[in-house]
């Protein structure tokens, strides 16, 4: 395929969104107008989203895949010669994967929203801030130029920052306005980082600078700079202690906000880390890679002992910010793997990215639903006598809650697995000049958070999926009324209130699941009343993530074989 | 032999002179019209700004100078280079927005008194970037500044007015007089008043005359700087802009706020270069502490508050008067001044269009609430999605953050050139500020899109309003469901802001270009 029908996909696949957003806000014309203006918009946003997906996997069909390592589809023009600034864009082995997640994971947003629109103001100017934060990541991922790329970066703040206070739930406001302050207290520092690389090097252009890869820029310059970038880049990432906008905002967002948040705006950190930091400041980088990595190890067991904090019963925890404690501890790996400096961490970071961004997003859909029927995201709520039981009530939803965890804490086979033991394994052979016993320290903390990370994760199935056995045996035998509030706690959940004895399959596995239990007792039969179970529209927003995630689990060399070669280049073809 | 009589490029001092002129048609026409033609007035300073506006158009293939010494150095007292023309677009083209906006309010106020006094500020203003030396610059300062004070102090009988107006007369002659000062200082150790003698002169100062060129050098500075409404010279500010018309309000905070920029450019980078020890660290501390002052003060601000809206306009003003000051500052670390003075000129261009159109809107939301709070633009995109969007962008531009894509690119100028200076604890207070700016400015911009009070408890309505105006109703009057129409000349003027403000976010160039050229 030729280079200039590549060029015009991925300049299509920025400003679509852009124009769209604008589309978005008129009346639609006659003709497209849909059963009410409501529908027509999200018909409009899913249509745009998808164009999108299409053309970036046009660019992924036709991308060179022999050469990985060139920058391919490249636009470059002038755009404000005044500041050395130009519309440079391109892909290499590094950004396409993150372009086509990005862009798959909003379609299936915009898909999910179109049957499911959360609650708020208007319709037309949410698809128009999903389309606006689609322009802004996928700028980010395909942006050339420093000063784009802060652009870039800023643009996806204000749609982000009206999707949660708008959309979200409650507490919407204060954690939308910690996101936005966070976010930015740390982007204007990043900007002084890239004005100084900019204004030291004289050039703004990103291909360049790495290819004289930190040559012109003194020891200083680099390490101020990777430190003022890496702050900047490290809110967005985010790393431990840099963390706390996100557990609020996760839990605050509408359900499409979570799956965006953790599956892409989080990638920009680390994308501009690996893009930036390490081939442009190598010196600084290495000065700076040790801090980075205690923090990112750090931040690995911090996740893993909030989530458990989280999971125990009686702590009330919320399902949502569990999930968001668990990304702090995800990305924890993707900043170890990149602070190794070598190309096997920085290559797990980048596999670890993209799973992170499938499985934490289908994370996030699940418990959107599992919320949306139950009416809460208290584990308490959802354990024991008032719990979900999802095996019993909705098998589908459980077992792919059950499979999204377990990808989540890397089983060997599904995506989680490759990034996380990639970057473990560059912490052990760390790049040279690095304190090899402090890295191997990191990797044996980081390896243990592993082991929490199981732990929770599996409580919290536990707990979801099955009920409490012990609670339940407790509880079915004194108080046939107990079924009395049960019932009316999972009536919101709305579905037909079927008493569970009607689904003798879905009674059965759970008996299988809990054999000293001894069986459901009758008692708790009665109040698990079934609840709708996936629908058609949520099948199709989630298929292809758990697909993905599988395929990225089973043939890794997808995906590394892409970034691998880019990495080697960025890196100096060590 | 000298020649007595110098020719005059009449071409060259047009723009200000066509301006003073239309301003003195506006007041003489005013005698001539009865009460019900009045209108025509508006129309004729319209005209008389654009047709300043058209005489830049010749200037622009190169220099020009004229009023020069015919012996001697030849330094001359007016010079239309890059500098001054820029500054003069920007002055003409400001108060040209202004007039549009006032076109509605004219009835309240005595129209040929207030055409004429703010085409004669605009003619000052339109002069002092040209002025090459010391006595014109002064002169030209006056020019804004006299006609100024009574335009704050125009609504008759209007208690509030003519306090604000007094204020600002005080403070701004106490300056003007300490300027002076500091002007007979430099005279006295370089004998002369033209800009560029003046800089030979500083450069070999004898030795007794030191301490008198360094004293005056930091006095000069102070008269710019109260009109530019650095730190120690900024309570004015607030007060003056409440109590004065709005038009006039927006007026000085972009057209006033030039004036001050140009001369303070002028003078620190023609004149002063050999001190740029001495006004270098004092215009980057007054940066850091105006933008601190006035972000602060902005972020303090009660939105509940009587002209509350126009109050954080005000302040945030100060704030933004600390970014221009930054390039300046700057300037004086680096080889290449004239280059750096242009980062300062494309913020104030930004800053011109931004801020006017949202004194404009602002102009259109007191129309239906007259105590003008934030908490009036509640929701302000139900009622008027126009408005809101437009509002909604130039805060966004202010605030520098994207969509708002000028405004950014704005502030990466004014980050670069102080970066390039190193001064890199300014730019580290100016990030700092940049994020708690955010704060206010996202604020009221998630307050247009919010739903209305109605719906949320109608939070801090009742008791809120301070005791000052007690003939103000209490509570927020409910807007009514259809919204009066708003004059044809205030949209414009929104309007013709707004698209400003995109064109430019959508080709930053064209106001880039002046931070990248030599412009002095």
């Amino acid at each position: 395929m030729n280079d200039t029908l590549l060029q015009y996909a991925l300049i299509g696949a920025v400003v679509l969104p852009l124009l769209g957003a604008g589309a978005a806000l008129l009346p639609a014309p006659p003709g497209l107008r849909g059963r009410d203006p409501e529908q027509a918009v999200l018909r409009h946003g899913v249509t745009v989203t998808g164009a999108v997906l299409a053309l970036t996997l046009l660019l992924a069909a036709g991308f060179d895949h022999d050469d990985p390592a060139r920058m391919q589809a490249v636009t470059d023009a002038d755009w404000i010669p005044a500041l050395g600034v130009r519309l440079h864009l391109g892909v290499d082995g590094i950004s396409l994967p993150l372009l086509v997640m990005t862009a798959l994971l909003t379609f299936l947003c915009a898909l999910y929203s179109y049957f499911r629109m959360p609650a708020g103001p208007s319709t037309a100017g949410f698809v128009a801030l999903l389309l606006l934060l689609e322009a802004g990541t996928l700028a980010t991922f395909a942006v050339l130029d420093l000063v784009l790329f802060f652009l870039a970066f800023e643009t996806v703040l204000v749609p982000m920052y009206f999707l949660i206070a708008r959309w979200g739930e409650k507490g919407r406001e204060r954690a939308a306005w910690r996101f936005v302050l966070f976010t930015v207290a740390g982007s204007v520092v990043m900007l002084l980082g890239l004005l100084l690389v900019g204004v030291e090097a004289g050039t703004f252009d990103m291909v360049r600078l790495a290819e004289q890869h930190g040559d012109g820029l003194s020891r200083t310059v680099q390490v101020v700079a990777v430190a003022a970038i890496g702050i900047g880049l490290a809110v967005k990432a985010p790393m431990w202690p840099l963390h706390s906008w996100l557990p609020d905002a996760h839990t605050a967002a509408p359900t499409v906000g979570s799956v965006l948040l953790a599956g892409v705006l989080l990638k920009m950190g680390t994308y501009g880390l690996v893009r930036i930091a390490l081939p442009i400041a190598p010196d600084g980088a290495h000065v700076l890679a040790p801090y980075l990595a205690a923090f990112a190890t750090v931040g690995i067991v911090y996740g893993s002992l909030a989530c458990l904090a989280l999971a125990r019963p009686g702590a009330r925890g919320d399902l949502k910010r569990l999930i968001a404690y668990s990304s702090v501890g995800h990305m924890g790996f993707v900043l170890l793997g990149i602070a190794t400096l070598t190309p096997t961490g920085v290559n797990g970071a980048l596999f670890a990215n993209i799973a992170h961004g499938l499985i934490t997003g289908l994370l996030f859909f699940l418990v959107g639903a599992v919320k949306g029927r139950l009416g809460t995201a208290d584990l308490d709520a959802l354990a024991g006598t008032t719990g979900a039981a999802l095996y019993a009530r909705a098998p589908r939803l459980g077992a792919l809650l059950a499979f999204a965890a377990v990808a989540s804490l890397g089983l060997p086979g599904l995506a989680g697995f490759w990034g996380e033991m990639l970057a473990l394994f560059g912490a052990f052979a760390p790049a040279e000049g690095l304190h090899r016993g402090a890295y191997l320290t990191f990797m044996a903390l980081a390896a243990l958070g592993t082991l929490l990370t199981a732990a929770y994760l599996l409580t919290v199935v536990r707990r979801v999926c099955m009920g409490d056995p012990a609670e339940r045996a407790a509880e079915g035998r004194p108080a046939g009324g107990a079924g009395t509030p049960h019932g009316a706690g999972t009536a919101h959940g709305g579905g037909a209130a079927a008493p569970a004895g009607t689904r003798p399959a879905a009674a059965a596995a759970t008996a299988l699941a809990l054999p000293p239990a001894g069986g459901p007792a009758p008692g708790t039969a009665v109040g698990a009343a079934a609840l709708p179970d996936v629908r058609g529209y949520e099948f199709a927003a989630w298929v292809p993530l758990v697909v993905l995630t599988v395929l990225a689990g089973l043939w890794p060399a997808v995906l590394l074989g892409l970034t691998d070669p880019a990495v080697r280049t960025l890196l100096g073809g060590s | 032999m000298t020649p007595l009589v110098q020719s005059v490029d009449w071409v060259a001092i047009a723009p200000p002179t066509i301006t003073a002129l239309a301003g003195l048609a506006a007041l003489v026409a005013d005698l001539f019209l009865p009460e019900r033609r009045k209108p025509l007035l508006g129309g004729i300073a319209i005209t008389g700004l654009l047709l300043a506006g058209l005489a830049l158009l010749p200037l622009a293939d190169g220099d020009r100078s004229t009023f020069c010494l015919t012996t001697g150095s030849g330094a001359c007292s007016y010079e239309a280079d890059a500098f001054t023309l820029v500054m003069q677009l920007l002055v003409l083209g400001g108060a040209l927005l202004t007039a549009v906006l006032s076109l509605h309010a004219t009835p309240a106020l005595p129209a040929g008194e207030y055409w004429f006094l703010l085409l004669s500020s605009a003619a000052g203003a339109a002069l002092l970037p040209a002025s090459r030396d010391l006595a014109t610059l002064v002169v030209a300062l006056e020019v804004v500044s006299l006609p100024a004070f009574a335009l704050v102090g125009l609504r008759r009988g209007d208690r509030l007015s003519s306090e604000a107006a007094l204020k600002f007369f005080l403070s701004s002659v106490t300056a003007t007089a300490v300027m002076l000062l500091g002007i007979s200082f430099v005279y006295a150790a370089t004998g002369s008043m033209h800009l560029t003698d003046v800089a030979d002169g500083l450069r070999e100062t004898p030795g007794q005359l030191a301490a008198v060129a360094r004293t005056g050098v930091a006095l000069t500075l102070v008269g710019f700087a109260f009109k530019i409404a650095a730190v120690p010279f900024h309570f004015w500010v607030p007060e003056t802009y409440v109590g004065a018309p709005l038009p006039v309000a927006a007026y000085l905070s972009v057209v006033g706020k030039a004036a001050g920029l140009s001369g303070l450019a002028v003078v620190t980078v023609v004149a002063f270069p050999a001190h740029s020890h001495v006004w270098g660290p004092v215009l980057a501390v007054l940066a850091a502490l105006t933008m601190t002052a006035g972000n602060v003060a902005a972020l303090r601000q009660d939105p509940t508050g009587a002209h509350s809206a126009v109050r954080l306009l005000a302040w945030s003003s100060v704030g933004q008067a600390g970014y221009l000051l930054v390039p300046l500052a700057a300037a004086a670390y680096t080889g290449t001044a004239g280059v750096t003075v242009g980062a300062a000129v494309a913020y104030a261009l930004m800053y011109a269009a931004v801020n006017l159109g949202a004194f404009a809107v602002a102009a259109v939301v007191g129309r239906e609430s007259t105590e003008n709070r934030i908490t009036d633009y509640r929701a302000l995109y139900a009622r008027r999605p126009f408005a809101a969007l437009a509002l909604g962008f130039f805060l966004l531009c202010l605030a520098g953050l994207p969509p708002g894509v000028i405004g950014l690119f704005a502030k990466v100028v004014v980050f670069s050139s102080a970066v390039d200076a190193g001064l890199g604890w300014l730019a580290a207070v100016m990030a700092l500020n940049v994020a708690v700016a955010l704060v206010y400015y996202l604020k009221w911009t998630a307050l247009l899109f919010a739903r209305p009070a109605e719906a949320e408890g109608a939070p801090g309505t009742p008791g809120a309003a301070p005791a000052d105006r007690p003939a103000a109703p209490s509570p927020v009057p409910a807007p009514s469901p259809v919204p009066s129409p708003v004059p044809v000349s205030l949209t414009a003027a929104v309007a013709l802001a707004a698209v400003a403000a995109v064109a430019l976010s959508g080709a930053p160039q064209a106001v880039m270009r002046f931070a990248s050229a030599a412009l002095l």
